[in-house]
């Protein structure tokens, strides 16, 4: 790896050469870092943010599902089975096999590396997350999953040969070579200076979408940038139309300082009661439309996301316009001895669980859909990877409890190693031209002050969570995509700057030129989809329809959206 | 409820500056929702840095909050003027973001 010119703005870009360039440092690239650099390649890790604080896995204060058989025995076909139910006929069968039969080995080499799993007499407890069929899904205590795996991935990368990490690096477009992934064009985010990186293999590993929505539980770099970088760069997105709505996010009061999913690990622990504004329990009203059920968690995410939704539209939400949730029931020692630290955290919040009920309500927080890619985790780009969030397919309309920071481990790690494996037999296709339409775009921004940009991008996930949220119509979603027609129309295509050092205003247009396009493969595929599967609620088109058991595709075509459609891949198809 | 927020701004070559700003807050709202509604409703160019927004996990926003170090995300905007600056014993980037990466976790790596 060489680095040639220095932070003067007016020079010319700064120059890297790498084997394998991994775009976003949040689980998933972070293993496929280490698993490329294990393998023999030269690796740059970039992120956005800082290396291994942005994304989603630094947030999951939740748990990892992986088939170890330490409560009750347990096989990954059984995980399996779990995961292609949820998936309710739209999985890739064999990246959903991917996921299940890897992941015990990577919830184990994760126990090497001391993450630090919560044991019980030795054993490494697993709680049963609703779908699950038996307890399986592993947890760091106090609600501190996310941060002890970012932390631990995060050392094995301090003391790993081969990878640079280079934070605050901000990947405009990825560089195109005659088809073929040879690196990429990013923005050095404390300087403003334009920066290429020349790559025999490209990994998106940027996560998901939920940045799009006004309430998520996702870090503000989760735009869905790698989509849009995917998707101009001649890659394929696969079941963009499901979104997951986590049902019951923190809604009221106000919460600062922990997660807004933080309370699914508290029902795992003690219960809990969903009430609405009659403080009567609603979810049995709603069960019986799912035969999943495992009792003690009544709903899986989709039919509570319907059930909340449905009560406050009925008049019978929480003042704050959720459900209540609540452990009155429960004895003060018995929620301290379960959560500890955490319940001194709430009291400084104002939040006495014994005493009062908190407020909740649905909050996008995981995307199903992704990059297509094949049981390589190449898309059909040659060179150009993806893993963990950013992949599609896997998880298919829905995706069960635990499996996406072991996806991020499993997917990751076989991008990494398939990535290095490719690269090395790769001779560089880079040519300083495949960089000139980003440098051009970045060359030409223009101090802009109106429209006030950080005001679009509300408006956007205002947008998006009114007409493209949990239940859609057909009116809803035309509307939508005339609204996305009119913000790209008002951002315009030459980017708007305010200040060369960290500029705010620059990083808001380049999100926003991603977040529209990337909306719009979101809202397009949703519209065409007739039907009501898993995450995708069509109230003009209530109820599965068989002959939607497809997947559908999205790519650009000469700029425009294109739409095709595909039958969901099984293992069989794939031996 | 309105807090008022007395920023410094300026990049590492420009003199730095106080500029205040109104801003409607709930009770229970921390300094960095204050800042972001800032962004959208004064002023876009200001920067500071938060990545998680909520959680408290990814200690970007750190920054000196009434002349303690502290994290926007979970101070409390009040009534009354409350004062942010960049940290002070780290190199100043602009306005209230400091050069907080690890030195090999940067592109140029600086002595």
């Amino acid at each position: 790896m060489t680095t040639a010119g220095n932070n003067d703005a007016a020079a010319a870009p700064t120059h890297i050469e790498t084997d394998v360039l991994v775009i976003g440092a949040g689980g998933a690239g972070m293993y496929a870092a280490l698993e490329a650099a294990g393998a023999g390649a030269a690796v740059i890790l970039a992120d956005r943010s800082l290396i291994g604080r942005g994304g989603a896995t630094v947030m999951a204060q939740m748990t990892v599902a992986a088939a170890l058989g330490e409560q009750t025995p347990d096989h990954w076909e059984h995980h399996l089975s779990d995961t292609l139910a949820a998936g309710r006929g739209l999985c890739d069968e064999r990246l959903a096999a991917l996921l299940c039969e890897d992941g015990p080995r990577r919830l184990r080499e994760m126990d090497d590396w001391k993450v630090g799993w919560a044991r019980e007499d030795g054993r490494i407890k697993q709680a049963q997350a609703p779908g699950h069929d038996r307890p399986r899904c592993a947890y760091v205590d106090f609600l501190s999953t996310g941060p002890a795996v970012s932390r631990t991935l995060r050392s094995q990368l301090n003391a790993a040969n081969g990878v640079r990490r280079i934070g605050e690096l901000m990947i405009v477009d990825i560089a195109i070579r005659d088809g073929e992934a040879c690196g990429a064009t990013a923005l050095h985010m404390p300087t403003g200076h334009a920066v290429t990186l020349a790559a025999k293999a490209v990994i998106i590993a940027t996560g998901g979408l939920t940045g799009l929505y006004r309430r998520n539980s996702a870090s503000s770099n989760m735009g869905g940038d790698g989509y849009a970088l995917a998707l101009r760069a001649g890659a394929e997105l696969i079941d963009m139309e499901f979104v997951q709505f986590f049902p019951i996010g923190h809604l009221a009061p106000r919460l600062v300082g922990m997660d807004p999913i933080m309370w699914d690990p508290f029902r795992y622990k003690l219960g809990g009661k969903l009430l609405n504004a009659e403080m009567r329990e609603f979810e049995q009203d709603y069960a019986t439309r799912d035969n999943r059920s495992d009792g003690r968690y009544v709903l899986t995410r989709d039919l509570a996301t319907y059930a909340i939704t449905k009560e406050v539209e009925a008049g019978r939400g929480s003042p704050a316009g959720g459900a209540y949730l609540s452990f009155q029931h429960l004895p003060e020692a018995e929620i301290r001895s379960a959560f500890g630290p955490v319940v001194d955290r709430l009291a400084a919040n104002g939040i006495d669980l014994a005493k009062h009920p908190v407020e909740v309500a649905p909050i996008a927080h995981y995307h199903m859909g992704g990059v297509r890619v094949d049981e390589a985790l190449q898309a059909r780009v040659p060179g150009l990877y993806a893993c963990g969030e950013a992949v599609g397919g896997a998880n298919g309309a829905n995706r069960l409890s635990g499996n996406a920071i072991t996806e991020a481990f499993v997917f990751g790690a076989r991008a990494g190693r398939n990535a290095a494996r490719y690269a090395l037999q790769s001779s560089t296709l880079w040519s300083p031209q495949a960089a000139d339409p980003a440098l051009d775009l970045l060359r030409s921004a223009q101090r802009r002050d109106a429209p006030n940009l950080a005001a679009v991008v509300a408006e956007l996930k205002a947008l998006m969570a009114d007409m493209v949220g949990p239940f859609r119509t057909e009116e809803k979603l035309r509307s939508a995509l005339e609204a996305i027609e009119r913000l790209k129309t008002e951002i315009g295509d030459i980017p708007f700057s305010s200040a060369a050092a960290f500029d705010p205003v620059l990083v808001d247009w380049l999100d926003l030129r991603n977040m529209l396009l990337v909306a719009q493969s979101v809202t397009v595929p949703a519209l065409a989809r007739t039907e009501s599967r898993g995450a995708h609620q069509r109230e003009d088109h209530p109820g599965l329809d068989d002959t939607w058991c497809v997947n559908q595709l999205v790519a650009l075509s000469r700029g425009k959206i294109e739409l095709n459609r595909s039958a969901p891949a099984t293992r069989r198809a794939a031996a | 409820m309105k807090a008022t927020l007395a920023i410094q701004r300026g990049a590492l070559d420009e003199t730095p500056r106080t500029e205040s700003f109104e801003v409607a807050f709930e009770h229970g709202q921390s300094v960095l929702d204050g800042l972001r509604a800032l962004r959208r409703e004064a002023d876009p160019s200001l920067a500071f840095r938060f990545s998680c927004i909520n959680a408290n996990a990814c200690k970007e926003c750190m920054m000196l909050i009434d002349g303690k170090v502290d994290y926007a995300c979970t101070v409390r905007l009040k009534e009354g003027v409350t004062t942010l600056a960049p940290l002070p014993k780290k190199a100043l980037i602009r306005d209230l973001v400091t050069e907080i990466a690890p030195p090999d976790e940067r592109l140029w790596p600086r002595p």
